[in-house]
């Protein structure tokens, strides 16, 4: 019975959304959904394993709306993408997170506007989908790469099944990826 | 944590999966044989309300448009009743068949080699069958790992497309 570890396919591609360098020594993929507690819970966990590593770590995150439990996930996922057009992605991404009982339509315009947004941009790209694709992209490469709910974590590729609710649980993993004899 | 029990021997590869039907609704029941001529995914788990199904199920209804590229059927089974799958199934909006291996309890399972005697449950397995009812690719997953739908995907991008007469 082959036990292969799940794998990221595409590794990266130039439409992520990634914080730090191409060059750091150990990426981190989250898949998440903006209306999901455990990613809610995530999002604070992985500021500080940021800050923690610094340079040594680049962060992706890519949508993975599950839609049928969470009703304002796909139209959120599509709203954090219409603020990256306005590049306001990662602050988007934060307010979404740090607010995520209020993901209703006018929720995400008012936090559109709070990032410094067009909302009526937003509102129209909204109405018209033009996103849904964009996003769908996301939840493709995640079903082949072994998603297996939210989040679901990559390092350099390999998917991440252990415990991520500490940050010290998470870091370790991510050293253990840059110096893996160790 | 006591120690899990030796894994079961899943059905392997090239074995014809063994026919059944099982109740998928209290008044209807869903034999295999219904599906021959198209890919059917069989995915055993524990049971229905564990946090770890639930997100097991809620990928794999997310993408079930990938599913259904290849015409494949998705058939979720285990051990609980159908009050019980009826009641899971519309609180997550699932938008495929649970098939309850209630009674006689795991018979399915245990055909198939996935059934935890020790705990009387399904292991979290999957089969990928083919069109013409042989067994494509199986696997056990980690207790307290989710699978994901990545092996599913492979081994029916392996069939390759349809009108492939064995």
């Amino acid at each position: 019975m082959p036990v292969a570890r799940a794998r990221l396919a595409p590794l990266i591609r130039d439409q992520d959304h990634t914080i730090g360098s191409p060059d750091a020594p150990v990426t981190l993929v989250e898949y998440g959904d903006y209306q999901c507690p455990y990613c809610g819970r995530a999002f604070p966990i992985l500021k500080e394993v940021q800050a923690r590593l610094g340079s040594r770590l680049r962060f992706a995150f890519r949508h993975f709306p599950l839609s049928e439990m969470h009703p304002n996930a796909e139209a959120a996922a599509e709203a954090a993408e219409a603020a990256a057009t306005q590049d306001r992605f990662w602050p988007m991404h934060e307010r979404l997170f740090l607010h995520q009982h209020e993901l209703d339509h006018d929720g995400l315009l008012r936090h559109a506007a709070a990032v410094g947004a067009d909302p009526e941009r937003v509102a129209r790209e909204l109405a018209s989908r033009v996103y849904e694709a964009r996003v769908r992209e996301d939840v493709t490469s995640g079903a082949r790469s072994g998603v297996n709910g939210t989040p679901t974590f990559f390092i350099n590729g390999v998917r991440y099944d252990g415990l991520w609710d500490a940050p010290e649980r998470l870091i370790e993993a991510l050293l253990a990826a840059i110096e893996p004899g160790d | 944590m006591s120690r899990p029990p030796t894994p079961a021997a899943p059905l392997a590869p090239g074995t014809p999966a063994p026919d059944f039907s099982l109740y998928a609704a209290p008044d209807r029941t869903v034999s295999l044989r219904d599906f021959r001529g198209q890919p059917v995914i069989l995915a055993f788990y524990p049971a229905d309300w564990s946090p770890v199904c639930g997100d097991q199920l809620a990928v794999y209804n997310e993408i079930l448009s990938e599913f259904g590229r290849h015409h494949a059927a998705l058939l979720g089974i285990s051990v609980d009743g159908v009050w019980c799958h009826e009641a899971f199934s519309a609180n997550r909006h699932l938008h495929f068949p649970l098939l309850a291996d209630f009674e006689p309890k795991g018979a399915v399972a245990r055909t198939y080699g996935v059934y935890r005697t020790a705990d009387g449950f399904a292991e979290r397995a999957l089969f990928v069958i083919d069109r013409e009812g042989v067994i494509r690719w199986s696997y056990v997953s980690p207790i307290g790992v989710n699978p994901g739908a990545d092996g599913i995907l492979e081994a029916l991008e392996a069939m390759g497309p349809a009108a492939q007469p064995a």
